[in-house]
């Protein structure tokens, strides 16, 4: 396969509990993503999805198996330097957004750059473009409780694409919202990996979402059961 | 990284106001409520001592009578004669002074004031530390003829006197009038509320004969020559009375003695214990102070845990979450604590005026509440952070 792979996730296994409670949520994963690429991952509940993103996103660490981001094995990184390839490369969306509470949007969208150390003026500037690339501008000081799910979900995109992050990992960023919103959020995500060449991979329920992307993976039962392109199966 | 961690901190406390504000309430009042207290405390136990020290050393007090209180047995008073015997046979005295106190209504022109009129003689000048700020003191001749004449206390100057310098008027007392010969300089108040500076003071015999009607003497006020042992003194002293009042070797004593040193130990260590007390009790506050700070910072802890797992997934490092949450716990808790600081700074001047205590600023107390109340913030801020920063962010994310 393709030797430049962005992401290559190999033989990675995850139990969760121990000894009777023990139980296997991921039976061996083998996946490569290239950059640039737009992946969904879609699949039964339970078939292991979430536990995915939290490895690739480095929000969770494997039981066993190998993790190479553009080459470096995430699993010998420590707890340090794993906060800092999330730092630097990565941007999570949740499905339940995740916004610090009673926090301004603005404020919302300058915590990672804050952790980046950027100076106060490039940080306002920058925040602010990404609120107006999401579709927010006027909305700045207005805390999650004063913004609709879809404009919440539009904050924690901005706050995710703030830092210009290499991969987007959303974990069914539409789960919470209806049709219409889905759709703007879609349109939304699939401009940044058009336009800033950002790799995405996102978990969805929905074939109309995963109609956004370019290739498509279907887990079953902790295991990759099918993974296709686009329009070549169709 | 400091500079942003602080900026952090704040926001987090300018976000949570109210968990911010109780946080600080408490420490507030524990540290204001113990540095109030002791700071009033040694206050109290300074006037004592002034006042005591303002009575005069090295003095001994005869009184007839064994107890205070009910059940007192009263026993007789003292006569002239022993008076005299004190003086002659009591070698370690240097000055004995015989006391007589009456009260009565002192008037001058159109006021009058009641006050206690004391019958002496001039060594109750000297053993009491009394200065004369105008005027003299009795002559021999007064004293011996028992002549009509008075040195008075400062308030009776303020009472009578409109401030005026009083020495050559004549005031009345019961039927008689009488020369104010004397201004005594005024001593202030007693920390026990009384004062000292209400006093009328007439020659021993001028009293017996014109307000008592008796030969009978109250009390004797000793003055210890330097040097001299003051337990000998009191104890040829006790065995002086005993002989001269016929008490017999297994019947106890119809009479007491006291001396200042006594005194004093006797009422500052009452206002020491006093004073670790109110401290006991304010300390209290300060710990339920802490307490109610533990419990709004465990109601906040899934909160908190979920925004640590947020820092965390967005990239924050764990020294950088920990740092930020010990920042945000001792600005608070720093804050409570001078705040409470300048609480009790002004709450213990306010109350020493009021209580007539001088207000002494003890360091020491601001010093220890203030890293007290740092330490309770730390605690009660920090710990729970840091289990919540060592967790996989998803795991602190998931936190219910
Ligand atoms: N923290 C956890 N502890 C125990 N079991 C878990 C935990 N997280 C997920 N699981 C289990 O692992 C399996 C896969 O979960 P998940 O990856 O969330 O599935 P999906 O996202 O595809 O619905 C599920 O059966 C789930 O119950
Ligand atoms: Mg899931």
């Amino acid at each position: 396969m393709n030797g430049a792979a962005l992401l290559r996730l190999s033989g990675i296994t995850k139990t969760y509990g121990v000894g009777q409670a023990a139980f296997q949520a991921l039976k061996g994963i083998d996946l490569a993503i290239t950059a640039g690429d737009f992946v969904a991952v879609m699949g039964p509940s339970g078939s292991g999805k979430s536990t995915t993103m939290n490895i690739l996103g480095c929000l969770d660490t494997p039981t066993s198996g190998s993790y190479e981001f553009q080459g470096v094995h995430v699993e010998q990184l420590s707890r340090n330097e794993r906060a800092l390839l999330r730092r630097n490369f990565l941007g999570f969306v949740f499905q339940g957004f995740n916004l610090l509470a009673r926090t301004t949007a603005l404020e919302n969208v300058e915590l990672p750059l804050i952790y980046r150390g950027e100076p106060a003026a490039s940080r306002h500037a920058t925040a602010r473009r990404a609120l107006e690339q999401v579709g927010l501008q006027g909305w700045e000081h207005h805390t999650p409780a004063e913004l609709s799910g879809g404009q919440q979900q539009r904050v924690a995109i901005a706050r995710a694409i703030v830092t210009r992050p290499a991969v987007l990992l959303a974990d069914e960023p539409t789960g919470n919202l209806d049709t219409a919103t889905s759709r703007e959020i879609m349109d939304l995500i699939g401009a940044f990996n058009r336009e800033h060449g950002i790799t995405v991979l996102m978990v969805t329920h929905e074939s109309e979402m995963a109609a956004y992307a370019k290739r498509i993976i279907r887990f079953v039962d902790g295991r990759v059961d099918t993974d296709h392109r686009q329009g070549e199966a169709a | 990284m400091l500079w942003n961690t602080l900026l952090l901190a704040l926001r987090a406390i300018r976000r949570n106001l109210m968990r911010s504000f109780l946080t600080i309430l408490g420490i507030v009042i524990g540290v204001a409520a113990v540095i109030t207290m002791v700071t009033l405390g040694n206050g109290a136990t300074r006037s004592v001592s002034d006042q005591i020290s303002s009575m005069g050393s090295n003095l001994l007090m005869l009184m007839p009578g064994q107890r205070f209180g009910p059940g007192a047995e009263p026993g007789a008073p003292f006569k002239g004669a022993d008076v005299e015997a004190v003086r002659n046979q009591i070698t370690g005295a240097r000055l004995v002074a015989p006391l007589v106190t009456k009260a009565a209504t002192v008037v001058y022109q159109a006021s009058n004031w009641s006050t206690s009129v004391t019958g002496s003689s001039n060594e109750y000048f000297e053993a009491g530390n009394w200065q004369i700020a105008a005027g003299r003191n009795f002559t021999e001749s007064e004293e011996r003829a028992g002549k009509a004449v008075c040195v008075i206390g400062d308030t009776l100057r303020d009472k009578l006197f409109d401030r005026q310098n009083p020495v050559g008027s004549e005031i009345r007392i019961k039927q008689f009038a009488c020369e104010v010969i004397g201004l005594l300089k005024a001593k202030g108040q007693s920390s026990m509320g009384s004062d000292q500076d209400d006093i009328v003071v007439m020659p021993l015999r001028t009293v017996q004969r014109r307000l008592s009607g008796s030969q009978d003497i109250n009390r004797l006020t000793i003055s210890v020559r330097d040097g001299v042992s003051i337990d000998a003194v009191k104890a040829q002293l006790v065995d002086l009375m005993r002989e001269r009042r016929n008490i017999g070797d297994n019947e106890n004593d119809d009479f007491r003695v006291m001396d200042t040193r006594q005194i004093a130990e006797t009422l500052t260590s009452t206002t020491k214990i006093l004073t670790m007390l109110l401290a006991a009790v304010a300390a209290v506050s300060l710990l339920v102070g802490g307490i109610g700070i533990m419990n709004i910072m465990l109601v906040s802890v899934t909160e908190r845990t979920r925004e640590i797992g947020i820092r965390l997934a967005i990239g924050a490092l764990e020294r950088e979450v920990l740092l930020q949450f010990l920042i945000e716990a001792v600005v608070l808790s720093s804050l409570g604590g001078l705040i409470g600081i300048a609480l009790a700074t002004a709450a213990s001047i306010l109350l020493a005026g009021l209580m007539n205590v001088p207000y002494l600023f003890d360091p020491g107390i601001n010093l220890l509440s203030f890293l007290f109340s740092a330490v309770i913030g730390v605690i009660f801020g920090f710990f729970p952070a840091r289990r919540a920063a060592g967790l996989n962010p998803i795991d602190a994310l998931r936190h219910e």
